[in-house]
């Protein structure tokens, strides 16, 4: 799958499929400061990300 | 994952809750969550004209869309504060929400009203940019709520912003700041009220609330405000919270339950005067606001660029690492 990251924007492709907190865990990303979304809408944390999807991998801190 | 409320597929897990939820019933949860917030700290009723301070970002945006929805009478207040290209990105995304839902907006430039920008009066002052950003900012609202004959600002600091603050004064033991930690602080002295609705939201219900319901929002970080102390904290509370949800909102309301009304006697105004440049209220031994004091010094300054701060914040750090 190919996973889209920010601060900054890259991209990195992942082999197979994954559940969402498999995915965050193997970053290295926690979850209160992240949202996975696919298709515009959000992904919940056992949900299954498919080899072929595209998505994105959001952090929601804000430093202001 | 299954929705608690009606059992269809869920789009979102809260740990804190011990719950999931679909869009509809998140956002029925959100609405909740502010509501109580508002009326557990009286912040205004439906008949008041508010003012929301907006960036851009997630925490401003879905707060007013949240108020409007709700049914509040919510203007918008937008301030240009010239940090390159995020700012003229945040300008476009705040523009085109208002627009786009009809709702008023107001622009204030700090470069073409005021004659600074963010870059340029930290390389001025010799301080930090959020130093004069977060100077600028209070003093604009307030003077904006003023002017525009406003009952209240709205502000969309969030439960993480508010625990990340707590932190850091209860790590220095400040109590002058700790007393004045509310969701509500009341107009007097020229000052008019100022709430905090989303205070019961955390910050990836504040974005989940913008994605779920289609508002474009300013993803990337501020420039100047990479690796400031105020994201170190909410790092590690987060891995706190990673390892005991709802750490945050217990530490947050518990300090509100029981800490905060101790500190009453402690929560004092300054002994004030007004600005003799702007009529603002203002406290120290100047005459003159430290705003205004702040438009003096850079007077005549040409523009600093962006880059040129940032380049110099990631050489300091790198060089404080030791690499």
């Amino acid at each position: 799958m190919i996973v889209v990251l920010r601060h900054p924007r890259r991209e990195i492709r992942i082999e197979g499929s994954r559940r969402v907190h498999a995915l965050l865990a193997e970053l290295e990303l926690t979850r209160e400061a992240h949202l996975v979304i696919r298709n515009g809408t959000l992904v919940p944390g056992d949900g299954l990300l498919e080899a072929d999807d595209t998505i994105e991998i959001r952090p929601v801190v804000s430093g202001g | 994952m299954k929705c608690r409320t009606c059992r269809g597929p869920a789009v979102i897990d809260l740990p804190r809750h011990n719950a999931n939820f679909c869009a509809e019933h998140f956002f029925e949860l959100c609405r909740r969550q502010v509501t109580k917030a508002i009326d557990e700290h009286a912040m205004f009723g439906t008949d008041d004209r508010i003012l929301v301070a907006v960036s851009g970002g997630k925490d401003s945006l879905a707060v007013w869309d949240m108020l409007v929805e709700l049914g509040y009478r919510a203007d918008g207040y937008y301030i240009a504060l010239g940090i390159g290209d995020y700012s003229e990105e945040s300008r476009e995304i705040t523009e085109r929400f208002a627009a786009e839902r009809g709702l008023a907006l107001r622009i204030e430039s700090l470069r073409d009203d005021h004659g600074f920008d963010v870059p340029t009066a930290a390389k001025v002052t010799g301080r930090v940019p959020c130093s004069a950003c977060g100077l600028s900012k209070r003093h604009l609202f307030d003077r904006a709520a003023r002017e525009g004959g406003y009952d209240v600002v709205v502000t969309g600091h969030n439960l993480d912003d508010e625990a990340a603050v707590l932190f850091g004064n209860a790590l220095r033991w400040d109590v002058e700041y700790l007393a004045r930690q509310t969701p509500v602080l009341e107009a007097g002295d020229g000052f008019p009220r100022k709430a905090k609705p989303l205070v019961r939201l955390s910050e990836r219900e504040t974005a989940a609330w913008c994605i779920l319901r289609g508002i474009d929002y300013v993803i990337e970080e501020c420039p100047m405000a990479a690796g400031n102390r105020h994201l170190q904290y909410k790092e590690l509370l987060n891995a706190l919270e990673e390892k005991s949800p709802g750490s945050k909102a217990a530490f947050y309301s518990g300090f509100l339950d029981r800490m905060s009304p101790l500190l009453a006697d402690d929560r004092r105004r300054d002994v004030l005067h007004r600005c003799v440049h702007c009529d603002s209220p203002t406290g120290g031994e100047s005459e003159v606001c430290a705003f205004c004091r702040l438009v003096e010094r850079t007077r005549g300054q040409e523009a600093v660029p962006v880059e040129m701060l940032v380049k110099k914040k990631s050489r300091s750090r790198t060089s404080r690492r030791g690499d």
